[in-house]
């Protein structure tokens, strides 16, 4: 009977919950301001600059959820979450979705309860190595030395490559970004994998940077994204077509310069009309305003400009578009249509 | 009889001592060069000590105060000492980056929310007035209990800090922290009028039960409602912008300042005769002994999260204060155990025999030469609370060691390690040192000479 009790009170806890959780959208209006997890700092992705602003690659993505919602770009609360904290972060509330490199995997979608609302950066781990070692190709690497983030999915898949060619490694293990950067320029290990963004990343802060290459091959897939909570489909909607909506805008050439002149009055192409809101009424499907995408896009310009301005060749860590180009320019990034 | 004598008749004129036993000789020669095993220990450690302070100087002493990335602090370098310099410090971080160590996120001026570390805009307080201000309150609230020879009228300052912090940190209006601290009043009224009427337990009892159904239910309302009337507000800092130093001082001083007199219940907890009062003091002292903190910590900051109902906004910075609090008070009630286990038996018998109560016993005999024993480990858990909170940063909080790694993602000045762990460990190093420096002050001053 007592055990009855308790099992009913805490299903009515959990419905309860779960009618609090499912208005994710209402909350956010409410609230004025949108709770956005990201990292605690990975160069070009999220970092605080010397003013205290959070900038980056994830961060703009937060940046436009907050403008199409709220129509203000720094209506955001950024809570920075580790590896550990990200998950129950999201999990509990705390944040309306995280924005922090994380990779879609199939475990996290499904058995963490989870949604990836797609994918803002497709990444790979890759192997960077001294350009004195005359290695031109990451199966030449056997019995090297390999210095590697323990607990992570890269530690999994160096072994997966390794075993699948038959060659040998010594793992040297480390904590940090940083740890590893101080070990591998001391020669603590002839190689260092991780993310090829990362890679590249490390790569631009060295001294000599052409001393060091990082090998061609990439040995696993890493579709980066931000999710949001099961049990709430419209603000995972929004979340989705926010992001679509960016990379759209690039491949339909609306860009943060021509916005006000394009969304000023209906133009010719009829899906950017549908996009910018001059036409039909695809923002109030949404639960937003009909401008809701050109507010979105007018935070930092569309999907290759805050590819450009972040993490692209023109900056330090100086990244290709590579499979992060559109389809039509023989990458991944397909924006389902906007009608 | 001749006038030859044998015996001087007037003394020898002082002379100096020997030049090799006084002065910077006699002293080496006592003291490092007593032996040969002594003299090669002695030139070793030379040569040791030469060679760390050349390599950390030659390290330090860089002209890269003014760069503004990593790429040119190395032009910088490389510029004044040419290629091959060795290993040199880029001390431009600090320069760029020193305010957001110290304060975090922390609004320069709360007045205006979008302005930030530039000017200061029109009819604000200077800049970071709020948390200095905090600052130095606190150490007119500590120094009074510190040095006795100060006027006691400084204690006043002390009673009031632990309102007057949360306010002038988190901001919002005056009339909470000053009907909180109503409520102590209310407690100490019903244990003083109350008490004689229903019987010193249940007035005990009272005493705790009214004042807990003030601030949960009575505070809110009545602050509102003074408010709409007189706000005596100021701008509300968030939670989520503390960090740096200041997140790092806030947590230790919260915990330092609420560990103790919750370790001195604690200890008492445990030596007391009541059967359940002594079995949860003990049940919470060994569990939260036996339990790290950083598992505490992921307790504070993911646990409690699925446990309380959604939408609770429990802030992130007070759970983690509660949890290094509870953290600090069970090792504290074991310092002070040790202090009491330490007092002669005849000193309890010497207060019962005196007429004493129980409180009276503690307050006058016992609890005084007790803590003068624990000093030194009193002191010594200060200290590791605060260098505890440096943990924070691994469930996500800026402290100065998670904004170290947040400097590093920006590509400016991604690469650096040193400079920024150098600066965090010297302020670190210069609070802990000052409060062993006064614990040693404290032993010296309170040595009454039992033994």
């Amino acid at each position: 009977m007592k055990k009855t009790v308790f099992f009913g009170a805490l299903m009515a806890a959990g419905v309860a919950a779960g009618a609090a959780a499912a208005a994710t959208l209402d909350d956010v209006k409410a609230r004025g301001k949108l709770n956005c997890g990201v990292a605690t700092g990975v160069p070009g992705f999220a970092a605080p600059d010397a003013n205290g602003e959070w900038k980056g690659f994830d961060v703009a993505v937060c940046r436009a959820v907050a403008a199409a919602v709220l129509d203000d770009a720094s209506a955001i609360e950024f809570v920075p979450t580790t590896g550990k904290t990200r998950f129950t972060a999201l999990a509990s509330g705390e944040i309306d979705m995280l924005a922090r490199n994380t990779t879609w995997t199939f475990s996290r979608d499904v058995d963490l309860k989870f949604t990836f609302v797609g994918v803002n950066y497709y990444d790979g781990q890759g192997f960077m190595v001294p350009k004195e070692l005359g290695v031109t190709s990451a199966k030449e690497l056997d019995g090297a030395t390999v210095c590697i983030q323990t607990g992570t999915t890269t530690e999994l898949n160096l072994a997966d490559f390794f075993r699948v060619n038959n060659l040998s490694y010594e793992p040297v293990p480390i904590e940090t970004n940083a740890e590893a950067q101080q070990q591998y320029l001391a020669g603590a290990c002839d190689v260092y994998t991780t993310d090829a963004s990362g890679l590249a990343a490390t790569r631009a802060t060295f001294e000599n940077a052409a001393d060091h290459v990082i090998l061609p091959e990439i040995i696993s897939k890493e579709p980066l994204g931000p999710l949001v909570r099961h049990g709430d489909d419209e603000w995972g909607d929004i979340v989705r077509w926010t992001l679509n909506a960016l990379i759209a805008a690039e491949e339909m050439g609306v860009t943060s310069a021509n916005i006000a002149e394009m969304s000023a009055a209906a133009g010719d192409n009829p899906e950017i009309n549908r996009l910018l809101g001059t036409e039909g009424n695809l923002g109030e499907m949404l639960g937003l305003s009909a401008d809701w995408a050109k507010k979105a896009i007018m935070a930092n310009g569309n999907y290759g400009e805050i590819f450009a301005t972040n993490i692209g060749v023109d900056t330090p860590i100086g990244l290709a578009r590579g499979l992060n180009a559109q389809w039509t320019e023989g990458g991944l990034l397909y924006s389902p249509p906007f009608r | 009889m001749s006038d030859v004598s044998f015996v001087r008749t007037e003394m020898l004129p002082q002379q100096a001592p020997p030049a090799t036993s006084v002065g910077l000789v006699g002293w080496s020669r006592e003291n490092l060069f007593s032996g040969p095993v002594n003299s090669i220990l002695t030139i070793l450690s030379l040569i040791f000590i030469y060679f760390v302070i050349s390599g950390v100087l030659h390290w330090a002493i860089s002209p890269t105060w003014a760069a503004t990335s990593l790429g040119e602090c190395r032009e910088m370098i490389a510029a004044a000492y040419g290629e091959g310099a060795g290993h040199k410090a880029c001390w431009g971080v600090i320069r760029e980056r020193w305010l957001q160590l110290m304060y975090g996120f922390y609004p320069p001026y709360p007045v205006v929310p979008s302005a930030n570390f530039g000017a200061a805009p029109e009819g604000a307080w200077p800049a970071f007035f709020r948390p200095n201000l905090a600052f130095v309150l606190l150490v007119l609230a500590v120094v009074p209990v510190l040095f006795s020879n100060l006027p006691r009228k400084m204690l006043w300052i002390t009673a009031a800090f632990p309102f007057l912090l949360p306010w002038l940190l988190w901001g919002g209006t005056l009339w909470t922290p000053i009907l909180v601290a109503l409520g102590f009043v209310i407690g100490y009224l019903v244990m003083r009028f109350a008490a004689p009427v229903v019987g010193t337990i249940a007035g005990f009892i009272l005493a705790v039960a009214v004042p807990l159904l003030w601030w949960g239910f009575a505070i809110g309302p009545l602050a509102d409602a003074f408010s709409s009337v007189l706000p005596l507000a100021i701008p509300e800092v968030q939670s989520r912008d503390f960090g740096g130093f200041m997140l790092s001082i806030t947590i230790g001083v919260v915990a330092i300042g609420c560990s103790l007199p919750l370790g001195i219940l604690l200890a008492l907890g445990r030596q007391s005769n009541l059967l359940i009062l002594r079995s949860i003091c003990i049940g919470f002292i060994e569990f939260i002994r036996g339990v790290p903190l950083i598992t505490l910590l992921f307790v504070a900051s993911t646990l409690l999260n699925i446990f309380l109902p959604p939408g609770t906004n429990f802030d992130i910075i007070l759970r983690v204060m509660i949890m290094v609090t509870l953290f600090a008070a069970a090792y504290m009630a074991e310092v002070i155990r040790g202090g009491l286990a330490a007092l002669p038996k005849g000193q309890y018998e010497g207060a019962d025999s005196l007429g004493l109560n129980y409180w009276q016993a503690q307050r006058l005999i016992i609890m005084p030469q007790a803590l003068k024993i624990s000093i030194p480990g009193i002191v010594s858990t200060f200290i590791g609370v605060f260098k505890d909170t440096t943990l924070v940063s691994i469930i996500g909080l800026l402290d100065p060691i998670g904004l170290s790694n947040s400097i590093r993602a920006d590509q400016a000045w991604n690469g650096i390690v040193w400079e920024l762990y150098g600066f965090i460990a010297v302020l670190f190093f210069i609070f802990c040192f000052s409060m062993s420096r006064y614990s040693m002050y404290l032993e010296r001053k309170l040595q009454t000479g039992h033994r």
